[in-house]
């Protein structure tokens, strides 16, 4: 099954690389790795999904682990989270279809960035399957290109990051220690 | 090694980054290089182990003011197995100096080495300026790119005002936790210029480094259970136990709770070979019985061992019936490799200390007996029991060198392959850290620069060297070391003029295809003769223990060559991929004619 991770690490040169790199070693497989600053300049998140099962989640919790650099890792797997992808898609619309694929990106809450006379590209933020769907109806009329960052996920409720900073990881973990027992 | 400079207690590893001197604490300014050393000096070493070149010739430079001993190798894989080799005989952190490019690419194999065994290493490379990295400069290489996956972490450095913090830093993580290399790259202009020193100031910074796990209360209480309810238990003894200095713990814990011990072989030494309760190495070429009792287990406790694939056999039936209790400091082994049915992640003596008050005397002996009875035939299948053939086997040489060696303070370094099991299994070692050997990437070559660096780290020691001929000839050039730096190492070398464990696979797996197996030798004597080292040659099992006297009594290096038998076999062995308790026995003439009656 797909595992969420929300990983911070401190934001140094490298980091990405380490954990990149850890997940070739060890022969997990990244379907989509996500990076980015976060509300405190020394912390960066990843967002990482991995397919694997519940041992394997657990084995890749604990080698991010570690990596020095790793501040804090959360399995958000079976977590209320919310989760977001962005896609741009560039889609073929002649004059006669224009109006047609305009319907459909308004019902997806998709948003038109560039138009072109044969083609128009649509931005669209959602849950993964949301932008398969808006994906799936506009493949008759041809899709010409398409790019996507990965997911971001934060949870949901109040908790925010600040357990990742460097004085209170410490306090974070022992609150969210992970376990070991089967 | 002492702690004279930063009054620091080095004995104790476990302690956090120390505070410094208070000698010391005035700010100055100095070159990035003089820092290097300063640093080191601060953190307790007194020896390291490097070969100069041009990104590295500030360090060098400022090595002059700097009380450091600095012993030249002969190539850079050499100062990283002395790094290691001297981090194994003591637990303390072993420092290993190289230049950029070639340099650090030659120090790769001693960085595996020492990952794969958790073995404290601080590698310390040269590299170009900073305002040329990227552009292919002469001798540039991206160590810190090349050494990621291999080191437990490492660090460029590119202002001479990180050098401080970095050192703390890599010195802390190598020894913390479960130990390993740490690498740091430092360029030409960190180590050309100055900055202000300050070593209260560069304290480490480590938010996400978490060595000191703990396991839950819930936990222990279901070991206890566990180790309560069982009857037929087995405690598998790995090297954790000598890292984590639980030697005395493990003892205890074994006496108390009556169950006896397997030793994985980097766990050789964790319990003396004669204490009772000792079994004798588990694995591919352990004892038969050791791997039969683990069969027959119902209930392993892992000690700061990891399950290798070379003490577990076929996982699919290993120790079937047999619960298992995990005690092991890093998390990320637990349930790696053989599913564990509770987990205690953390320090090995500290978990053992909390575990103990909790544990029953209980009388085993029906176990115990049950185990004596697995020897069997194993005693006449031992070749120090087969009649004498007239023949020199290396299980000879070894046992002799025990019997003659064995009660005094010494370290056997061996190298890899058969000679190295031979060791494992007639070599009766009474204390932690008197063999070093490398077990987890099985580095042939690793033996003549380890001992080195055992000897450098204990110069009271008697150190031998026992290596066969492939593995000597691929870091031979290091007995210039040991002349240089007049070291009294004894080195046998166990010739059998093959790869001789690469040879049994291709004996037993391919049919006796004895592709590329044969080895052409030089004259290992006159070789060592070139050196001015004294050498033997014995083909005679009377010469042996004549030869060992001789060595030991030599004020010097010593190289005895030992013309072994060519196509001798380690046994027991348990085949790749075959089950623990199906193992290859040597033939013995007396159990074939009783079994043909």
């Amino acid at each position: 099954m797909l595992n969420t991770f929300m990983v911070y690490v401190e934001n140094k040169p490298g980091v990405l690389t380490r954990v990149a790199s850890l997940f070739r070693r060890r022969a997990f497989n990244i379907d989509s790795l996500t990076v980015g600053r976060t509300e405190k300049p020394e912390v960066s998140r990843m967002t990482i999904t991995v397919d694997a099962d519940r041992d394997q989640a657990r084995r890749i919790e604990a080698n991010l682990y570690k990596l020095v650099n790793v501040l804090l890792v959360e399995n958000i797997t079976n977590q209320p989270a919310i989760v977001r992808d962005l896609a741009m898609i560039r889609v073929a619309a002649t004059h006669d279809e224009r109006s047609h694929v305009l319907e459909l990106a308004n019902v997806f809450r998709a948003r038109v960035i560039d138009v072109a006379p044969e083609s128009l590209t649509l931005e669209i933020t959602g849950a993964e399957d949301k932008i398969d769907g808006l994906l799936e109806v506009l493949r008759p009329f041809g899709v010409l290109e398409m790019v996507r960052t990965g997911i971001v996920a934060m949870r949901r409720g109040s908790r925010s990051a600040e357990g990742a900073t460097a004085e209170n990881v410490a306090q974070h973990i022992a609150n969210d220690a992970i376990s070991y027992s089967v | 090694m002492t702690g004279q400079v930063t009054g620091q207690k080095l004995a104790d590893q476990k302690a956090p980054p120390s505070t410094g001197g208070e000698e010391k604490t005035g700010k100055k300014i100095m070159t990035g290089a003089s820092i290097l050393w300063e640093c080191l000096e601060r953190e307790g070493v007194t020896d390291v182990f490097g070969y100069p070149g041009g990104a590295i010739l500030p360090a060098y430079d400022a090595l002059k003011h700097s009380k450091i001993h600095h012993i030249l190798v002969r190539h850079e894989q050499g100062a990283t197995h002395m790094a290691d080799g001297y981090a194994r005989a003591t637990g303390n952190v072993g420092v290993a100096i190289a230049t950029s490019g070639p340099g650090a690419t030659n120090m790769v194999t001693g960085i595996a080495t020492a990952m794969l065994d958790s073995s404290p290493i601080v590698c310390i490379t040269g590299q170009v300026g900073s305002k040329l990295i990227g552009s292919d400069a002469f001798q540039e290489t991206d160590i810190t790119g090349v050494t990621l996956p291999i080191t437990k972490h490492n660090y460029l450095v590119t202002h001479a005002s990180d050098v401080a913090r970095t050192v703390r830093e890599a010195f802390y993580v190598a020894r913390s936790g479960r130990p390993g290399p740490v690498l740091i790259d430092i360029t030409k202009d960190a180590q050309q210029s100055t900055c202000e020193f300050d070593w209260e100031a560069a304290r480490p910074q480590l938010p996400g480094y978490r060595p000191d796990l703990s396991p839950e209360p819930a936990e222990y209480a279901q070991a206890v259970e566990l180790i309560h309810s069982s009857k037929r238990p087995v405690i598998l003894a790995g090297h954790g136990i000598i890292v984590s200095g639980a030697m005395r713990e493990v003892r205890d814990f074994a006496e108390r709770a009556g169950i006896p011990v397997a030793l994985t072989l980097l766990g050789i030494g964790a319990l003396p070979a004669s204490h009772p309760l000792n079994l004798g190495m588990m694995g591919m070429h352990g004892e038969a019985w050791v791997n039969h009792t683990i069969q027959e287990a119902d209930l392993l406790l892992a000690f700061g061992m990891r399950f290798d694939d070379r003490v577990t056999g076929n996982l699919k039936n290993y120790a079937p019936n047999a619960k298992k209790i995990h005690i092991e400091i890093d998390p990320a082994e637990i349930n790696k490799n053989v599913k564990v049915d509770v987990p205690l992640v953390g320090d090995l003596r500290e978990v053992l200390l909390e575990l103990m008050p909790k544990i029953e005397s209980i009388d085993r002996s029906d176990w115990l007996d049950s185990i004596d009875k697995l020897k069997g035939d194993s005693a006449v299948r031992d070749i120090q029991n087969l009649p004498d053939s007239g023949h020199l086997y290396a299980a000879h040489v070894i046992n002799d060198l025990w019997r003659q060696t064995g009660d005094g303070n010494t370290i056997v370094v061996t190298d890899v392959g058969q000679h190295q099991m031979w060791e494992a299994q007639y070599y009766k070692h009474e204390r932690p850290r008197s063999l070093i050997t490398s077990g987890g990437l099985g580095t042939m070559g690793f033996a003549l620069p380890a001992a080195i660096g055992a000897k450098v780290a204990c110069p009271e020691a008697e150190v031998w060297v026992i290596v066969g001929d492939g593995g000597f000839q691929m870091t031979m050039c290091e007995l210039a070391t040991i002349v240089q730096e007049n070291l009294k190492i004894n080195i046998a070398i166990i010739n059998n003029g093959f790869l001789g464990m690469v040879r049994q696979w291709q004996e037993f797996f391919y049919d006796r295809n004895y592709a590329a197996t044969p080895l052409l030798n030089p004259d290992f004597a006159r070789l060592a003769e070139a050196y001015g080292i004294l050498s033997m040659t014995i083909s005679e099992r009377s010469q042996v223990v004549p030869a060992v006297q001789a060595a030991r009594q030599h004020d010097g290096p010593v190289l005895i060559n030992f013309k072994v038998e060519q196509e001798d076999t380690v046994y027991p062995m348990v085949a790749a991929g075959a089950a623990l308790n199906d193992m290859i026995r040597r033939p013995s003439s007396i159990v074939e004619t009783a079994e043909d009656e």
